[in-house]
């Protein structure tokens, strides 16, 4: 599964226009795709932390979106001369591209802590609680190494 | 004319004795620190909330926290500073210092040999600790495993490869006095006590001068980020809106208010403080927002 998200990789690279202009539509695709899973685990989020009351409905729907966002194929979002020594508005570190089995091992670690989250998040807070902080976990993992500050 | 040369060399040679006798190192005398008993177990909070090993572990991400075999490098104006071995190893760590030559080094920036280490070590901030903390944090750490990696030598560029010249930098920087001072409660104290003389925030969130000291009237306002591109952001000033809340959970997970999760630097701060009791946290919140004011 994780492979085929990641076959055409490679060649997507060769694809990719030598110099870009103010917005390559792959970094924007690929931004609005954290922006999605961060408005379904900013939810779950909201509700492990107490800012908000636990509903098991309106958890599980955000667990199904993290599991399907997370699914995305990834092939065409990530082309070589798009981080940011290439280019501006972007946080993604060449190293990105210098450890890309390493990056997709990551990708795969947060596709795996998105799947134990669905079956628990419509049990109740607790339930949903450990599996929240493993898919923290893995947001974390590739952060540390892989984006920038924010400028 | 031999008389302007000869005054040209008198006050030369008053300069040259002036900046010996300035930068020489200053160390705390041993009978302030010999005697006092370390307790290893609050020596690991001290630990976690100081950071020692978010720069003196491996490098790699994965590396063990508690295996400080050195080898991280911090780029900066003045060079590249490697971070050395302080594994308890006793040939290349730590393991033959006294508890007076460890108190020294973390609170003076003086070796046991008595060089001046380079402030990228923190002891500005560590200079405002209690040396019973440092007490602690030196019977703990010499709990810990050894390591035989050798320390590499700083790659720092002229002038600022002379060591000696850094007590002269020490005599403009390195003060124990608080930055935020006034009508403290006892939480904002204890939060400025973890803030200011363990966590070192200020080291990154505060603006340095061309000489690479804090710039104390723009504290905690955000600054150039010294080992790579971005900022650090800043945690006061018109634009920081975080709740004493948001502060403390940050802190202890990682998710900011609109739950991005923390990265960079920062995480090896999260996974450290994230293990201190909460109301420490709490504390160091509440610091935080006073200093914003």
């Amino acid at each position: 599964m994780l492979k085929k998200l990641f076959t055409t990789f490679a060649l997507s690279a060769t694809l990719a226009l030598p110099t870009m202009a103010d917005t390559d539509p792959a970094v924007e695709a690929r931004q609005g795709q954290f922006k999605l899973i961060v408005h379904n685990f900013g939810l779950l989020g909201g509700m492990v932390q107490g800012r908000m009351d636990y509903d098991a409905d309106m958890a599980q729907a955000a667990a199904d979106n993290l599991f399907h966002l997370t699914r995305h194929d990834q092939s065409r979002l990530w082309p070589e001369g798009t981080d940011s020594f290439s280019i501006d508005n972007t946080r993604a570190k060449p190293e990105i591209w210098e450890n890309l089995d390493d990056f997709v091992s990551k990708f795969g670690a947060l596709q795996e802590a998105a799947e134990a989250l669905q079956p628990v998040a419509g049990e109740g807070l607790d339930a949903m609680r450990a599996s929240f902080g493993g898919v923290a976990q893995t947001c974390q993992a590739c952060h540390q190494v892989y984006r920038e500050e924010a400028s | 004319m031999r008389l302007i040369t000869l005054g040209l060399v008198a006050a030369g040679l008053i300069t040259v004795s002036a900046a010996w006798v300035l930068s020489a190192p200053r160390p705390l005398p041993a009978s302030d620190i010999a005697n006092l008993q370390g307790d290893p177990e609050h020596g690991r909070s001290v630990f976690l909330a100081a950071g020692c090993s978010s720069c003196h572990r491996a490098p790699g991400p994965d590396s063990d926290p508690l295996i400080l075999s050195g080898g991280r490098s911090f780029a900066s104006d003045f060079g590249t500073f490697i971070a050395p071995n302080i594994s308890p190893d006793p040939d290349h760590g730590i393991g033959t210092w006294s508890q007076t030559d460890f108190v020294n080094a973390v609170m003076r920036g003086v070796s046991p040999t008595g060089s001046h280490y380079y402030p990228a070590f923190p002891y500005a901030s560590y200079i405002k600790a209690d040396p019973q903390d440092i007490t602690d944090l030196y019977a703990y750490m010499m709990t810990l495993p050894t390591d035989a990696t050798p320390s590499r030598p700083q790659d720092v560029t002229f002038p600022f490869s002379i060591r000696r010249a850094v007590g002269l930098w020490k005599t403009l920087f390195l003060s124990d006095e608080w930055a935020i001072t006034g009508d403290l409660t006892e939480t904002e104290q204890r939060g400025r006590y973890l803030s200011e003389a363990l966590a070192h925030c200020a080291e990154c969130h505060t603006p340095r001068n061309a000489l690479g000291g804090l710039d104390r009237n723009a504290w905690h306002m955000g600054a150039p980020n010294p080992s790579g591109t971005g900022r650090i952001p800043a945690i006061a000033g018109p634009d920081f809106n975080w709740t004493e809340f948001d502060i403390s959970a940050y802190l202890e997970s990682g998710l900011t208010p609109e739950f991005d999760v923390v990265g960079g630097s920062m995480a090896d701060v999260v996974s450290n403080l994230g293990q201190l009791p909460k109301e420490d946290l709490d504390a160091i919140a509440a610091y935080v927002l006073r200093a914003a004011q």
